[in-house]
């Protein structure tokens, strides 16, 4: 069958799962006062087409920041405002100032919902089809399942669609630059980055990699000659970008500082609820909060932070590819996610993404990682009441995998671009020999466990003295699965050897 | 095949994951059948009329409905109190939804059977382009069927199932098995009845007449007394076992005048695209001509809207009234042909399901009061035979689109308009590009005309979804796009049963008999 009708098939197949994961629930449903993020999406839209822009992010009499207080930068303001003017043609009481809060009808809901569905429509779907038909050495067929992989990732769609976030946005525009790059659009994909990176600051986590891929092409190109122009059109687009998005708030110094004191809450904690990173599964041992002083808490998470992505960057402005990027991307992501500072669960997406990217060339491994991730997520789902989204798209999405690219065939050590590695360990030939079947029980004994804890989370009542056991095993388990991965995608980016031209590439 | 059987079950449990959605009238008939057969004792299953929706459906049905009753109470027992009209609850979605996905398990059993039996063109290296892929994929993914059953809530999966294995059985050559099983699936759902007639025909044509002359035609002398008799055998059991009890009770009027209906209308309150639809709309075009000509007295004509309410007795204006004897008798003329044909010029199953397939039709197109989710009784076999040849599939392509399209207005809400769109889409592009690529040495599928009708869907449902709701003309005249639906449907249908019967009737028989 042809390349596109296979591509319409999946697309619309993609689309079919997030709307109907759209009929579900969403954050915060019925739970007042608070609410969830849907109402914080509603009230920025609510904000934004009412106050004028000097007001958004001040706590004011009529806006009160302790409510839902906007803390993305710019971009999602004025996406939010977009999505305003739309709601009040349709019905104003969905933004009307003040009254509108909490408000829920199915209109309403149906409205939000579309909203995200567009957004995820017009920017991250076409990255992702276009990404996939840009690889490079891979059949038609593989292009397609490599499409619908990503496109049926769970957690993607549970969060935006389900949860109610506009993630598909940032993390969008994060793969059109990657596309960019892709194609050696070198400014075109900066703009697409700090496009995305004003949208939200999470994205941050994916710019080391950028900078250093973009400063290593530039080394390359020699910083007497062509590499100088290169950084400074850089420079410049970027300045530009950061300008044109920043300019309704013009050169007002305390604007800009308190938009930036909103978007980096230092002052909250190194950590809020149970998220699978280093700083909450240690506390489980030791708690940390009561042991450090805030100010070092936040010194050691950089510092431990940074130490752990060094590598991969340095390795990556020595030597850039687009294959050192994409795996760089991951590593230092991963990297920001465990030891980073007051990191939301959903963060993770900011690794399963690129992790996406790298699926038809080591697809056994990515979809292990996805579905930790998506499992990782596991409390924040129930907590919306997700489950039946989750039980349904996590195995689909596995299955789909399996039949796609057979991966538990490929556990050897060469489909796990650990060829390199093993040669230099040579005095550990032996144990190589059963790698792959190894492997291959490993992963089918996490996925058991991943399904006994889901089943107890959702099932089983915990224990009266441990009654936050379950989203804490939760968090534990995906932590030392996280770690494990971190170490493996170091190794295959430091190992990575120059010579890949001989070999295949995809 | 696992890739099969997964790919299915994505499907189902992608229904499952859309319960949380929108409750529809069916959903509180099944409901309602689990309270009536799990309380009330036997005799008064058929006189239960507590609620609007009594029981219409053959006793094995209703026995059915009784185990599942049984499970039902684990799941929440305050679903089984009669008086409980429209209860909803968590558990009594999740408990109905899942209980069809349970169910369709034998329909994917039958789809497997069928793929094994079924021999398609070449046998291509990729998957995708096998004939038993294609068909197992038009089958699991029936965009009518996933819609009405996981949806709109019904338990046609499961009965389709039935049939298909039945259809299995027969073309395996176990004849008695394939009988078996289509008695009992009459006794659950008596609208089967519809493709009796193939049935009854083709058994006794090559089943009791255990042999063919040379030339193909009866061997009169090969009648088989042992076959007759066991094929009877098995009817009345299972007629036995399902009207049985009724019929001491003395019950049995009772029984079928909740079967058979006849008190409704000629149309159901949305037309079903057959002959009817085309029909009333030609007495209600006329009707407005007249009155502009002043052919016709304004004051005379009722004014009964023919799609308000549920059920509607109405009289045409202008041509005759049509009572149920006269769709009878049109029916009979219609699948006759194809019942001559089945009998004068056996070509084994392939003949057997083009039978099928032209009854089924035909009884659609010319019932009474039918139910515009009859076409997928005519759908899904056609599918077996469109990945055998060309032709069959272009009237397939033709067929599944309109009738599809036809479906929509089951679903009348706005979150679910994306999801009908979206799936028809998906089951359109999927359609037409594997049959094409199947079919790809061949001449085209579908010549100019019936493109271009197909393609004249897509203005046709924007103008019904989204302009007509906006415009003024909503209050005034609300069965407009129903109408449009209806009507246009209707050719497409009609079109598609003459190019099959054409082809049917044309076809030439080729001398030697070759096992299909």
């Amino acid at each position: 069958m042809e390349k596109w009708s296979l591509m319409t098939i999946t697309v619309l197949l993609a689309l079919t799962v997030r709307w109907a994961v759209s009929l579900g629930s969403y954050s915060g449903a019925g739970k007042p006062p608070m609410y969830g993020d849907y109402e914080a999406q509603r009230h920025w839209q609510e904000i934004t087409y009412n106050l004028p822009i000097r007001q958004w992010y001040f706590n004011t009499s009529d806006n009160d920041l302790l409510y839902w207080g906007l803390d993305y930068p710019p971009l999602t303001a004025y996406h939010s405002f977009v999505c305003a003017y739309i709601a009040k043609l349709i019905n104003p009481d969905w933004v009307a100032l003040h009254t509108s809060r909490g408000y829920e009808s199915q209109p309403h809901k149906l409205f939000m919902r579309t909203t995200v569905f567009v957004a995820d429509l017009l920017v991250y779907i076409p990255a992702v089809i276009l990404y996939c038909f840009s690889l490079k050495e891979t059949s038609a067929k593989k292009k397609v399942s490599s499409a619908l992989c990503i496109l049926l990732y769970p957690g993607l769609i549970l969060i935006d669609h389900g949860h109610f976030q506009y993630n598909s946005v940032s993390l969008g525009l994060a793969l059109w630059a990657v596309l960019c790059l892709s194609h050696d659009w070198d400014l075109l994909g900066s703009v697409a980055f700090c496009l995305a990176l004003n949208y939200k600051q999470m994205e941050l986590y994916h710019s080391l990699p950028f900078f250093c891929y973009l400063l290593g092409k530039c080394f390359k190109k020699g910083l007497k000659g062509k590499g100088l122009v290169l950084l400074a059109k850089l420079a410049g687009t970027v300045l530009v970008s950061f300008a044109a998005c920043w300019l309704p708030f013009g050169t007002d110094v305390e604007q800009i500082m308190q938009v930036l004191r909103r978007l980096f809450p230092i002052d909250r904690g190194l950590f809020e609820d149970k998220v699978a990173n280093i700083w909450c599964s240690l506390s489980v041992l030791i708690k940390i909060k009561n042991v450090i002083s805030p100010r070092t808490q936040l010194k050691l998470s950089f510092a431990v932070t940074f130490l752990s992505l060094l590598p991969a960057c340095i390795k990556l402005t020595v030597q850039p590819s687009l294959r050192g990027l994409k795996f760089a991307l991951v590593s230092c992501a991963l990297s920001f996610f465990l030891f980073s500072f007051q990191v939301h669960e959903k963060s993770i997406l900011l690794v399963s993404v690129p992790v996406c990217l790298i699926i038809n060339e080591i697809p056994f491994m990515a979809t292990w990682f996805l579905l930790v991730s998506t499992f990782s997520l596991l409390p924040l789902l129930l907590k919306d009441e997700l489950l039946l989204p989750y039980a349904v798209t996590t195995p689909a999405f596995l299955a789909v995998c399996l039949a796609s690219f057979s991966i538990l065939e490929k556990t050897s050590a060469e489909d796990l671009q650990l060829k390199a590695f093993s040669l230099s360990l040579k005095g550990y030939v032996s144990w190589f020999k059963s790698f792959p079947r190894i492997v291959r029980s490993l992963f089918l004994l996490s996925l058991a466990l991943m399904g006994v804890l889901s089943v107890l989370s959702a099932a089983a009542a915990p224990p009266q003295r441990l009654p936050d056991l379950f989203p804490l095993a939760v968090a534990v388990v995906s932590c030392l699965h996280f770690l494990l991965f971190l170490v493996y995608f170091n190794v295959v980016i430091l190992w990575d050897s120059k010579n890949r031209g001989q070999k295949k590439i995809s | 095949h696992c890739l099969l059987v997964m790919l299915t079950s994505t499907s189902q449990w992608l229904g499952i994951a859309r319960s949380p959605g929108i409750m529809h009238a069916d959903f509180e008939v099944h409901r309602n059948w689990l309270a009536i057969t799990h309380n009330l004792p036997l005799s008064q299953w058929y006189f239960e009329a507590t609620s609007e929706w009594t029981l219409d459906y053959p006793p094995f049905f209703a026995w059915f409905e009784y185990v599942l009753s049984h499970i039902a109470k684990y799941f929440d027992p305050q679903m089984l109190v009669v008086e409980n009209l429209n209860y909803t609850s968590r558990a009594t979605v999740f408990f109905q939804r899942f209980s069809v996905i349970f169910t369709d398990t034998l329909f994917i059993y039958a789809v497997h059977e069928c793929c094994r039996c079924i021999n398609g063109k070449r046998a291509a290296k990729d998957i995708l382009e096998k004939p038993t892929f294609i068909l197992a994929v038009l089958l699991l993914w029936n965009f009518g069927l996933l819609i009405v059953d996981h949806i709109h809530f019904q338990y046609n999966g499961f009965l389709f199932g039935l049939m298909l294995l039945s259809v299995a059985r027969l073309c395996q050559k176990r004849y008695l098995e394939g009988a078996l099983l289509f008695a009992v699936l009459l006794h659950f759902k008596h609208i089967y009845v519809y493709v009796a007639p193939a049935y009854g025909i083709y058994l006794l044509r090559s089943y009791c007449f255990t042999a063919n002359n040379a030339d193909g035609s009866l061997k009169w002398r090969s009648f088989s007394f042992l076959h007759v008799t066991l094929l009877g055998l098995i009817v009345c059991l299972v007629s036995a076992l399902s009207l049985g009890p009724f019929l001491v009770l003395g019950q049995l009027p009772q029984v079928i005048s909740r079967l058979f209906p006849f008190k409704r209308g000629l149309c159901h309150a949305y037309w079903a695209p057959n002959f009817w639809a085309l029909y009333n709309a030609m007495d209600k075009a006329l009707t407005i001509l007249g009155l502009k000509c002043n052919f016709l007295d304004g004051t005379k004509i009722p004014k009964a809207s023919m799609t308000g309410g549920l059920v509607q007795e109405f009289q045409h204006t202008v041509l005759p009234s049509v009572t149920p004897l006269a769709t009878l008798i049109c029916t009979f003329i219609a699948i006759l042909p194809s019942v001559f044909c089945l009998w004068f010029k056996p070509q084994g199953p392939r003949g057997f399901l083009q039978c099928l397939v032209l009854c089924a039709l035909s009884s659609f197109m010319f019932g009474w009061h039918v139910h515009e989710k009859a076409i997928l009784l005519a759908i899904l076999p056609l599918s077996l035979l469109s990945i055998q040849r060309a032709k069959d599939a272009g009237i397939y392509l033709i067929l599944a689109t309109t009738g599809h399209f036809s479906l929509f207005p089951l679903l009348f809400t706005t979150p679910e308009l994306p999801i009908k769109i979206l799936l028809m889409l998906l089951f359109t592009v999927y359609s037409f590009s594997s049959l094409k690529s199947l079919f790809r040495r061949e001449k085209l599928l579908l010549n100019w005309l019936e493109t271009i009708y197909l393609i004249q869907l897509v203005p046709l449902e924007i103008f019904c979804e989204i302009i007509f709701p906006l415009t003024s003309w909503k209050q005034q005249f609300p069965f407009v796009p129903l109408l449009l639906t209806s009507v246009y449907c209707a050719l497409g249908i009609t079109y598609a049963w003459l190019k099959l019967y054409v082809s049917v009737l044309t076809e030439r028989v080729p001398v030697r008999q070759k096992a299909e």
